[in-house]
């Protein structure tokens, strides 16, 4: 009996299994947890973890760091509000706002695999850099919208869910085919394995890497134009931590820090975790200093479990 | 009973029966061999020796108490002391501070530097192993590492040494220093487990032998008097091997590769050679004749500061892998370990990696052909594995090769192999399969470089060899000039004889 529950636990669908349970547990115990509203409200709660997670998680796969994406994520929406406001064409401020991620994360890119300096250390400067940038832009304060119309694309549902959680699932679909389909996914998951060895094996390793980064900044600007859509105004200090919480769902979803193993259903599942743990404490009227330290105890049990898949795997 | 006594011994990894019913003794004071192909269970047998890993069944006892490990430590404590392929030692810590790691003579946390040092000179002095103690090791050859790691176990009073392929990576001249400190443990009265695919090395060194194969016990002497080299073999692949190098000619073509006046940050001189279709040429020295690093150059790994590449009249023109394996030239490094094998990934994966460029559409992958290409190479390589979907760092060293070999051979428009030590660790069986495809494509018109520190291997597979020394390219021989002492003599540097090396 226990060798076969510690068979289904650790093995490849051992953390679906274990969210299924929770899952299951949680809509029983909790009351007002299984409702409509209370899913849509859940889900909306992790759509900016989540989008940044499906980038994150190649950037982690290729052995990297991404510390600046809570920075970008603000920056981003201060621009895409700002750029927005002074046009007043939604359009181009959506634009411009993806446009300054993707060069944030192109520099993080450049400076990272031409320069061959640590990702960790580069994306502290940048992460503190760009913070800098979104309170300088506005000299610290929030940026009301000006039209309404940006108000609804976080506002406005498709088949009665909300656009944000449709780009959401359409990003995951998107990232999960690029990881596993596509010659960039398993070559970042090579580097990540070996970055020496892929290098001799002909990957242009350079050049992936900077195109994960670059990604990763476009992705941080969705993520900032919805955020500010939701909150309706550029925050200078939005996201703050948004990177912690984005590795944590990534770790809790397998991907491995020491790069080469990652997917997209285990990240998922991650990110739904976050949100579920958080969900039923607030259901709970669990205070918010209580909170953190369930966070950390979860993170901490997932990577517990993680390692002994490893080790049940005979991995070294 | 013997001192060290294996009995039945038998394990079960997902999909291989890695050893089974396996069982022998190996008496006090005698250096045992550890033969057998890859796959054939020495690797696993001695991880259970170390406690690394635990057998389904059987018992392993020393001094007639059975021995039952939770762990390495475990083991380490109970004087058995296994000593990698790969040296398990701390770079940036020195010698002394290496060999006294976990067992610190400390007052107060603070470390006895002057009580350190005493301890471990008195033994280095009695186990007669010269190496200047205060030294990091990260500034140590190979070879010497390899002495530190042994000095390791004399200085925990091993009782049971066991040494996994130890002479992989050493010089001749580092083995026979090996092999005189194995001589001197084998008189200390230590039980010597000695793992090689070295037929010469185990026929000189060991006392008696087992050979391993498909994880069953093939043969075991209690002395090599009457046994000779061929029954070995024979015993190690299960068939009569006559002649391992099955040296066939060949019609050499056009130049296929040509390097002019190449050179680099770790060459010492620009080096110049060519390579024709069907040819294989050989590049002999000894380690740190710069052969490896020509070679990274040729194929752009590192990079070159002078001097041109063409293959075919083509010039090779931007210095990375990416372009040189465009412009028809693969190499398979001498370190698979950290150039070669991408760990944590499939073999399919590892196959695929360069030549799935050729099957994609706008980046998407092409499954159908992925799989067929690995399923095709595994075949065709003979590479042992329950799965295409094995990661490839369960596999052992000779079927890591056939993966890498395999890489290369799904890309298109191959023209020049470079094979950098492209036997080293592997078995006889294994060889003469590697040797016979090089022969094979060698036949179909690429032109083959094989870099190998090994002599007999040069002479016995290439049409020409062409010898470094001192990052220099100092003789070219062609097959029928072929002699042992002229080759040896243009590797040696000056002040060196030959046969002070040769014997």
């Amino acid at each position: 009996m226990t060798d076969r529950l510690k068979k289904i636990l650790l093995g490849e669908q051992g953390l679906v299994v274990i969210f299924v349970v929770a899952f299951a547990l949680v809509s029983l115990l909790v009351p007002n947890f299984l409702t409509d509203r209370n899913m849509l409200g859940l889900l909306q709660s992790v759509v900016t973890v989540g989008i940044v997670a499906c980038t994150m998680m190649f950037c982690l796969a290729a052995r990297d760091f991404d510390l600046s994406v809570g920075s970008i994520v603000a920056f981003a929406g201060m621009v895409a509000v700002m750029a927005s406001n002074t046009t007043g064409s939604i359009l181009l401020g959506l634009i411009a706002a993806v446009a300054c991620g993707a060069v944030v994360g192109w520099v993080n890119g450049v400076v990272i695999a031409k320069f061959r300096i640590n990702a960790l250390i580069t994306t502290l400067a940048t992460m503190q850099i760009v913070r800098g940038m979104a309170l300088i832009s506005s000299d610290g304060r929030a940026v009301g919208i000006n039209s309404p119309d940006f108000y609804q694309l976080a506002l406005s549902k498709l088949l009665g869910i909300p656009t944000p959680i449709w780009v959401l699932a359409v990003l995951f679909a998107i990232f999960g085919f690029v990881l596993n389909s596509t010659v960039f996914g398993k070559n970042t998951l090579a580097i990540g394995g070996n970055p020496e060895a892929s290098r001799l094996a002909g990957v242009n390793v350079d050049r992936t890497r900077i195109w994960i980064f670059t990604l990763q900044g476009v992705v941080c600007g969705i993520a900032g134009i919805l955020l500010a859509s939701r909150i309706t105004s550029g925050q200078p200090n939005a996201a703050v931590g948004l990177e912690l919480s984005v590795i944590s769902a990534c770790v809790l979803g397998g991907v491995s820090l020491a790069g080469g193993r990652a997917t997209m259903s285990g990240v998922i599942v991650g990110v739904l975790i976050m949100g579920i743990a958080e969900n039923a404490m607030n259901l709970l009227n669990i205070p918010a200093f209580y909170q953190y330290i369930v966070r950390g105890v979860i993170l901490l049990l997932a990577v517990l479990l993680d390692n002994l898949r490893s080790s049940a795997l005979g991995r070294r | 009973m013997s001192f060290l006594e294996f009995s039945s011994i038998t394990k079960t990894y997902p999909g291989v029966k890695a050893l089974s019913d396996v069982s022998f003794g190996v008496e006090k004071g005698a250096v045992h061999g550890l033969m057998g192909e890859n796959g054939a269970g020495k690797s696993t047998l001695i991880k259970i020796l170390s406690g690394d890993q635990h057998a389904d069944a059987g018992e392993i006892s020393i001094d007639g108490e059975v021995q039952a490990y939770a762990s390495t430590r475990n083991a380490f404590d109970n004087g058995v002391i296994v000593i990698h392929q790969e040296l398990q030692l701390v770079p940036e810590l020195t010698v002394a501070e290496n060999l006294s790691l976990g067992r610190f003579p400390a007052s107060g946390g603070i470390i006895a530097r002057r009580r350190m040092l005493d301890d471990v000179g008195a033994k280095l002095k009695s186990a007669g192993i010269e190496i200047d103690m205060r030294r990091k090791v990260k500034t140590l050859s190979i070879g010497e590492r390899q002495m530190v790691e042994i000095a390791k176990a004399v200085m925990l009073d091993a009782r049971v040494i066991a040494l996994d392929e130890p002479t992989s990576s050493l010089s001749s001249r580092e083995s026979e220093i090996l092999f005189a400190l194995i001589d001197r443990l084998r008189g200390e009265g230590k039980v010597i487990l000695y793992v090689s695919h070295r037929l010469d090395e185990v026929f000189r060194l060991c006392d008696s032998l087992t050979v391993l194969r498909d994880g069953k016990l093939a043969a075991h002497h209690q002395s090599l008097k009457d046994v000779t080299r061929d029954q070995v073999v024979a015993e190690m692949v299960g068939r009569e091997i006559s002649d391992i190098w099955g040296f066939r000619p060949r019609k050499a073509g056009d130049v296929r590769l040509k390097v002019d006046g190449l050179s680099g940050a770790k060459l010492r001189m620009p080096a110049s050679f060519e390579a024709r279709a069907g040819e294989i040429v050989g590049f002999f020295g000894l380690i740190g004749a710069g052969r490896s690093e020509l070679m990274r150059l040729v194929f752009g790994a590192d990079p070159r500061s002078g001097g041109t590449i063409t293959v075919d009249g083509e010039a090779v023109a931007a210095p990375s892998p990416h372009d040189a394996i465009r412009a028809g030239i693969v190499l398979c490094s001498e370190d698979r370990k950290h150039d070669g094998i991408i760990q944590g990934r499939s073999i399919e994966e590892n196959i695929n990696i360069s030549s799935r460029r050729h099957h994609t559409h706008f980046g998407v992958l092409n499954r159908a052909s992925e799989i067929a290409t690995a399923e095709t190479f595994i075949k065709k390589l003979k590479v042992r594995t329950p799965s295409r979907k094995q990661d490839i760092v369960n596999l052992s060293g000779g079927n890591q090769q056939k993966v890498i070999l395999g890489r290369w051979l799904s890309e298109q428009g191959i023209r020049v192999l470079i094979v950098d030590e492209p036997t080293r660790g592997i078995d006889v069986g294994a060889k003469s399969e590697i040797y016979e495809l090089l022969y094979q494509l060698a036949g179909d018109g690429m032109a083959i470089v094989v870099v190998s520190s090994e002599l007999p291997e040069v002479m016995g597979i290439c049409d020409r060899i062409l010898v470094m020394c001192g990052g220099r390219i100092s003789a070219e021989l062609a097959r029928d000039q072929f002699a042992e002492k002229a080759i040896l003599a243009a590797a040696l540097p000056d002040k060196k004889t030959p046969d002070a090396i040769a014997s």
